[in-house]
Order: C-alpha cells, then sequence, then structure tokens
C-alpha cells in the first residue's frame, strides 16, 4: 500500500481511522486502519461494493456518524485540526463552512415545502454570514454557477417542480454556498440517468477546478472513476487493500479484489454471438399505446403523459431482446403491459400464438404461466413472511400442482439457480441481494414460462454479484430456450447479454437492431447521445466513438 | 420470521412499561376469572349495613353501597363483564373494518369511493350517540351493548387497514403474485393481510380499552345490561352520595381506570415491539 504523504496543500488527512460497530454486527469494525489524504484541487475517488464502509468514512468526516457506531482510534485532520474530538457544536461551524456535502438522493435532501431560494440562504443564515439582501444576490450567482436555467424562476420554485439532475445543482449550489475547503459526494450521480449523470459529473469537474475544492467521491461505479479520480481509494470489508494514482490503479492493480472488481465491470463491446435460428417468435407486440392521465388540481387541464407510443416488437425463443432508455421514457410501462400488470389502452400482445391482450381475468389467469416476471429489487419482490420453498412452490400451486410436488421442485429450481435446497425452509432476509434475485428467478422459472420479462434486474446488485446473476440468465436461456425481454438503463450490461437492442425515448421506439451492429454505428441522435454520456467509455471497452 | 418474532418479543420484554401493563393485566384477568369462586354469591344481594367504609370490617374489605352490597364482590364480577365486553365488541368492530379497509385498498377506484363514502356516514355521526340510540332501541342487553359498541368503533381500522393495503398492493411481491396467477382473494389473504397484521393487533389492543370505557360509561348512563353487575353502573349507583361515601364510586372508577392503562401500556409496547423503525428510530 503507498503511504500517504503529507504536504503544505493537504486539504483533509486521516490516518489511521477505526470506526468500531456493536456488538452482534457482521463484523467488529465498519472501518479499520483506514489512511488517506486528499489535497486542494484533487478528486479522490473511495470505491467499493455495498457494505464496504465507504459511506461511514464520508460521515466519520461529517461527523455525522449512527449512534452505534464509534470512532476507536485514529485521527482525521481538516486543514491540520482533528475532528474526532471536536464538539457537536463546534463540528456545526465545520459543516457547510469548511465542509460541503451532496447525498445520492436529491428529492430527500431537499425539504419540500420551502423555496429553492430560501433553502440555499439558510446555509448562509445558519452561519451568520452576508446581508439580506447579499444573500439573494449570491443565491442567484450561485444557481447562475451550477448551469440552471433562468435563477430567478429556481430560486421560487419548490423542489417536487424540478428534475432530478436540476434538484442534484442546488444541492451542489448548497454544498458550495461558502466555498467549503473540501466536498463530499456520496453517490452523488447513482439515483440520475446516464446522460444527466455527465452532465453533474462534468459541474463538479469544473467547480473543483475553478475553486481548488479537495473532492471526496464516494462511488460503486468503476466507470465513474475512470471519467473523475485523481486519485483511487479501494475498500473492502472496512479495510483500504489498495490506493494510488488513478492511473496505476486502473491500468495496473495490485491486488486481487481490484483486480476482480475491475475484471467484473461489463465490456460496451457486444460479444459474437451465435446466429438464431429462424423460428416463429415467442412474444410479439405490435401497436402499443398507452397513456397516462393526471388531473392538476381540482379544475385544472388533464395532463397527458405518453408512455408507450405504437410500440411493437418480437421476440424469437432463445434470444434476449434489450430495452433501454432512461428514466421517464416508458420501458418499465411497456414491460409491465407484456404482462398486462398495467392494461395497455391499444394494440395487441401475443405469445406463441395466444392472443394476451383480449382475454378475460379468468382465461389470462390460466395462461399467466406462459409469461413470467423477474423483479428489481431483491428486497421488495420477495414476501418477508414467506419461506423461500413457499415462495417459489405457490406458482405451481396456484395452478393446482400437489404441495409436496411443488416443493420437490421447488428444491431442484434452488440447485439450478445455484443455492443450497436447504434453503427452502429459510426466509427472505437471511439472503444477500444476489441471493434473493437468485430465488427471484427460480419463482419465475417455476412455471416452465416461454418468456421471461426482466425488469432491470441487475440494476440493485453490486457489480461482482451483476456479472454472476447475467451469468445465471445467460445460462438458464441457453438451457431452456426462453426468450427474453431485458429491460435496463445500463448500456454495458445491454451489450453483454442482448442479441438485439431497443432503445426507447418519450415513450416510442426510436431505434432496434441487432446488438452489434446497433453499438457500431448507431443511427439516431438519442442513441448517440446515450453512448456518448456512458461513464468511464475512454477506459472500459469501446463504443462507437 | 422466528428470529423476527423472536426480536419483537425481546423489544417488548424490555419495555418496562409494557411489562407492568401486562402483568396488572393478566391480574385482573386473574380476577375476572376466579371471581366467581371467590364470590359464589350473587353480586346483586344486599349482604350487609349499607355504607360500610371500607377498610373496616374484615368481611367488606372495600365496604358496602347503599344497599348493603360488598363492593369487592362486584368488582370481581365486574371485571368479567369489562374484559368480555371490550374482547368481543372490538372484535366484532375488526370483523367489520378489516375486510372492508382491504377491499377498498386493494381494488381502489369505484369500490374505494363507496366504501369509504359509507366509513365517512358512520364516522360523521358523534360515536357516543349513536351508541347510545342503538342500545336505546334495542333494548339494553350484553349483545346489544357489544352490537352498540362494535358498530361504532369499527370506522378507524378501516381506514388503517385501508392504508396499509393501498401500499402493500403496490409492492413487488403482490405483483409477482398476481404474475403468477394467483386468485384475488388468495393474495389479499396470504400476501396482503399477512403484512398488515402488526398495525393491527396495536391499534386492536387500543379498542379493547376504549370498548371498556364505553361500556362503562352507557352503564353509568342506566344503559347496562341489567341482570350485569358492571364497573360502569357501580360508579353510576354510587355518584348521588358520592361526598359522604365516595368509596361506592371510587373503587370501580378506579378499576377502570387501571384496566384502560394497562391496555395503553401494552398497546404502546406491542407498537415499539412490531414497528420498531417507526417508533423508535436505529440506536
Amino acid at each position: 500500500m503507498q503511504e500517504t504523504t503529507l504536504t503544505p496543500d493537504t486539504v483533509l488527512a486521516i490516518d489511521n481511522l477505526t470506526l468500531s460497530l456493536p456488538k452482534g454486527a457482521d463484523r467488529a469494525h465498519a472501518v479499520n486502519g483506514l489512511s488517506l489524504a486528499i489535497r486542494a484541487g484533487e478528486t479522490l475517488c473511495i470505491v467499493g461494493e455495498s457494505g464496504s464502509g465507504k459511506s461511514m468514512c464520508a460521515h466519520a468526516v461529517m461527523g455525522l456518524l449512527p449512534a452505534a457506531v464509534r470512532p476507536a482510534g485514529g485521527t482525521i485532520k481538516l486543514e491540520g485540526r482533528d475532528l474526532i474530538d471536536l464538539s457537536p457544536d463546534a463540528m456545526m461551524l465545520v459543516r457547510g463552512r469548511q465542509i460541503g456535502m451532496i447525498f445520492q438522493e436529491p428529492m430527500t435532501s431537499l425539504n419540500p415545502v420551502m423555496r429553492i431560494g430560501r433553502q440555499i440562504a439558510e446555509t448562509f443564515e445558519a452561519h451568520g454570514v452576508l446581508s439580506a439582501p447579499e444573500r439573494e444576490a449570491r443565491v442567484a450567482a450561485l444557481l447562475d454557477e451550477v448551469g440552471l436555467p433562468d435563477p430567478a424562476q429556481i430560486a421560487r420554485a419548490y423542489p417536487h417542480e424540478l428534475s432530478g439532475g436540476q434538484r442534484q445543482r442546488v444541492m451542489i449550489a448548497i454544498a458550495l454556498a461558502l466555498e467549503p475547503k473540501l466536498l463530499i459526494a456520496d453517490e452523488p450521480t447513482t439515483a440520475l440517468d446516464v446522460t444527466t449523470q455527465a452532465q453533474i459529473l462534468s459541474l463538479i469537474d469544473r467547480l473543483r477546478k475553478k475553486h481548488g475544492t479537495a473532492v471526496m467521491f464516494i462511488t460503486h461505479d468503476f466507470g465513474v472513476v475512470a471519467d473523475i479520480a485523481d486519485r483511487i481509494v479501494v475498500m473492502q470489508d472496512g479495510i483500504c487493500v489498495e490506493q494510488g494514482l488513478a492511473a496505476d490503479v486502473l491500468g495496473d492493480p495490485q491486488h486481487a479484489y481490484t483486480q476482480r472488481l475491475l475484471a467484473a465491470v461489463p465490456s460496451l463491446a457486444p460479444p459474437a454471438h451465435a446466429a438464431m435460428a429462424e423460428a416463429p417468435p415467442a412474444l410479439t407486440v405490435s401497436g402499443l399505446d398507452k397513456v397516462y392521465r393526471k388531473r392538476v388540481g381540482w379544475f385544472g387541464a388533464v395532463r397527458e403523459v405518453a408512455a408507450a407510443r405504437q410500440v411493437g416488437f418480437a421476440i424469437r425463443p432463445g434470444e434476449t431482446l434489450g430495452l433501454v432508455g432512461e428514466s421517464g421514457s416508458g420501458k418499465s410501462t411497456v414491460a409491465r403491459c407484456c404482462l398486462r400488470l398495467i392494461e395497455p389502452d391499444a394494440g395487441t400482445i401475443r405469445i406463441g400464438d395466444l392472443m394476451i391482450s383480449g382475454l378475460d381475468a379468468r382465461a389470462l389467469r390460466q395462461h399467466r404461466k406462459r409469461i413470467q416476471m423477474v423483479f428489481q429489487d431483491p428486497f421488495a419482490s420477495l414476501n418477508p413472511r414467506h419461506t423461500v420453498g413457499r415462495i417459489i412452490a405457490q406458482g405451481p400451486m396456484a395452478h393446482g400442482e400437489a404441495k409436496a410436488q411443488a416443493l420437490d421442485r421447488a428444491r431442484v429450481l434452488l440447485d439450478r439457480v445455484g443455492l443450497p435446497p436447504q434453503a427452502i425452509d429459510r426466509y427472505p432476509h437471511e439472503f444477500s441481494g444476489g441471493q434473493r434475485q437468485r430465488i427471484g428467478i427460480a419463482r419465475a422459472l417455476a412455471l416452465e414460462p416461454d418468456v421471461l420479462i426482466a425488469d432491470e434486474p441487475v440494476s440493485a446488485l453490486d457489480v461482482s454479484v451483476q456479472a454472476q446473476i447475467l451469468d445465471l440468465i445467460r445460462e438458464l436461456q441457453g438451457r431452456l430456450g426462453l426468450a427474453i425481454l431485458f429491460v435496463t438503463h445500463d448500456l454495458r450490461v445491454a451489450a453483454q447479454l442482448c442479441h438485439r437492442v431497443a432503445v426507447m425515448q418519450k415513450g416510442q421506439i426510436v431505434e432496434i437492431g441487432e446488438t452489434a451492429a446497433l453499438f457500431a454505428n448507431p443511427q439516431h441522435a438519442y442513441t448517440r447521445q446515450l453512448f456518448a454520456a456512458v461513464p468511464g467509455r475512454r477506459f472500459f471497452g469501446h463504443g462507437p466513438s | 420470521m422466528s428470529s423476527a418474532r423472536k426480536n419483537a418479543f425481546q423489544r417488548f420484554a424490555a419495555n418496562r412499561g409494557a411489562l407492568v401493563g401486562l402483568v396488572v393485566l393478566l391480574l385482573i384477568l386473574v380476577i375476572a376469572v376466579a371471581g366467581p369462586w371467590v364470590y359464589p354469591t350473587s353480586p346483586w344481594r344486599m349482604v350487609g349495613r349499607p355504607f360500610l367504609a371500607p377498610f373496616v370490617m374484615e368481611r367488606f374489605p372495600l365496604g358496602t353501597d347503599t344497599l348493603g352490597r360488598d363492593i369487592a364482590a362486584g368488582l370481581a364480577h365486574g371485571a368479567r363483564v369489562s374484559l368480555l365486553i371490550g374482547l368481543v365488541s372490538t372484535s366484532v368492530a375488526l370483523l367489520i373494518g378489516v375486510p372492508l379497509g382491504a377491499l377498498a385498498g386493494y381494488f381502489g377506484g369505484w369500490i374505494d369511493d363507496a366504501a369509504m363514502r359509507f366509513t365517512e356516514f358512520f364516522q360523521t355521526i358523534p360515536s357516543f350517540a349513536l351508541a347510545i340510540v342503538i342500545v336505546a332501541i334495542l333494548q339494553p342487553s350484553l349483545t346489544s351493548i357489544v352490537m352498540a359498541i362494535g358498530v361504532v368503533s369499527w370506522p378507524p381500522v378501516a381506514r388503517l387497514v385501508r392504508g396499509e393495503v393501498m401500499s402493500l398492493r403496490t409492492r413487488e411481491y403482490v405483483q409477482a403474485a398476481v404474475t403468477l396467477g394467483q386468485s384475488t382473494p388468495r393474495i389479499i389473504f396470504s400476501q396482503v393481510l399477512p403484512n398488515a397484521v402488526a398495525p393491527i393487533i396495536v391499534m386492536g389492543s387500543l379498542m379493547v380499552a376504549s370498548a371498556i370505557l364505553l361500556e362503562s360509561a352507557l352503564s353509568f348512563l342506566g344503559l347496562g345490561d341489567p341482570n350485569m353487575m358492571t364497573w360502569g353502573y357501580m360508579v353510576g349507583a354510587g355518584r348521588t352520595r358520592l361526598i359522604d361515601a365516595w368509596w361506592v364510586s371510587f373503587f370501580p372508577g378506579f378499576a377502570i381506570f387501571l384496566t384502560v392503562l394497562a391496555l395503553n401500556l401494552v398497546g404502546e409496547g406491542l407498537n415499539d415491539a412490531l414497528n420498531p423503525r417507526l417508533s423508535g428510530g436505529r440506536n
């Protein structure tokens, strides 16, 4: 491990920091023996998977640790002053003035009933700087600096009137209001679309250069790291396993864990797929329309959002069609319409020769087993009160299979998705996210469907787990000849898994084609824009230039 | 689940107030069960001199009332009626409120509108006045009192269950059950309602307390079952001589207070134990 060297322009120096967890936690220390230093104008990325302790570092620096986590040793020095022993009152002055912080969720970090301008001005009030008119002028200047159009209007707006990207810009404005020496960003772009993410990253980078702010950037995404980091700290289970200059860590990783993480980042270059055999499609969708209507106020006009406009595609057995797009593009609506979890306004959905879209409720229930779904959130998609065996067996039982037989098959399925047969009597909370997603897949396969709809099935998982789940889906498809509709916002995942890709924007499929051809030569302007925004494009694999 | 349940139990056991409440409640339960054996004669029988002060004669530790009836015997027999009415009328309220709330919350749309307007109809009538009217029309009896209390106390249950079900219905595991082809009643009973059980239990325990209060109030007004000795009746019977014979009203009143307090403590304890994230925050 590289020694952290202190120079006069070091802003933050953490030395041998240990944070202890309460008894009964799955490990003794949230962070163990961490040392790092950030210089003015430098971006340090702390990267690791969930549970690696990376967020705890940030919270320790801010003095915002949960009550159960205690500093058990080491120092955190901000410009030479130790923060660990600082009183809560003294720490309050440090926060905001010397350290600014941006969080992951820009909606919940802002007060929903307070105007934007007021929330920024509050920072000045809390620290008793500037007079009222000066504050107003400064708010406008800040909003302008973070690239928000029409600052005067934004200052009067409420948080819900802004988009996710705009809200995150406001958060950045608040964090930088008092020109702190250190900016801590805890997964600030994870909840944003790729194109918005690219804009926010470049904004943070621009402000860092302009003000010489030291940036501590916490992320799980190596693509983001490759784009912005000057130096990198890799954390695993609370221990820093490797740190160094970005080029060194990414180009020549020393530790096995770093190597494994880097290898797990999917490449943007699609692999060659064997040619598909000609076969009649397993799922055919045509002319699908869905409009959401919402009345604004009691007497207001009805606002219409078209989530699907004349969407049509076909998937053959053994083929994976990727449905990619940003949030709000309608891709999840289309996926749910295929299952009739949402009723489409118009259009037909056929599974093989069977017209699903015209069936009444009773007939639909009988044919439900032919099309199954894997959900995004591995924690919300399993009933916490049911055993794994019951979760998997209840599908076949709903279709008249005997309980003993259904449970026998559940055991076989557990084996097939790589879980031990003993798992059958356990409850979902005893499993990790990746294992839960395996259970979700087993539940979907229990009914032996022809078509599988997967709605962002790996986006909530760590990158190494994500690779395993993708392998599993690929393997099961090869064995069972499933037709898969794979909804994702992640072009890397789509590149690796999908035979064909459809790009959705504002409810319409703007481009559809073979993955390799589409990635090599995207036709639509929106597709090109999506590719340009993929983080770490220069470093990990190459799409079109 | 077993470990989750054990944690809830441990959290309950760690709450001192809830434990005290539970002990008091068990004590009252023992009195209610054992009462007829300790005081085998009818509590209505005049057994001594009227207006005997408490702690004077060993035979009547809590004294006698205006007609010379034993107050301790009345308390023991009354405990039975109070607890019985509390439990049964709460069950009636749950039987009306849970299905109605579940249907409204799960189906939404016009079913929700219809169910909620119906609920609001009951909520806009002062509940005590409605209970008096029902008991007066049906003649005071154990059944009519239970009915009346049940009918006036289900609306909050329906509202609570509706809210819970509305949020549970959008969970992905419920959607998964739909795609598996499970029938709608099955989804409601096996996927949705079991996850809403915790708040229903908590509310139920608090409703037992308010049912006991309501019954006491009805008895106080003379609308109790004329064949049953109840705490509320005893308070009412002694009210005219409150100044010179305070004990006639005080002891049954204190029994009501103690029971309701115990039930509230237990209810709060259950709430903290079953919904740790909502009440305590993480520590």
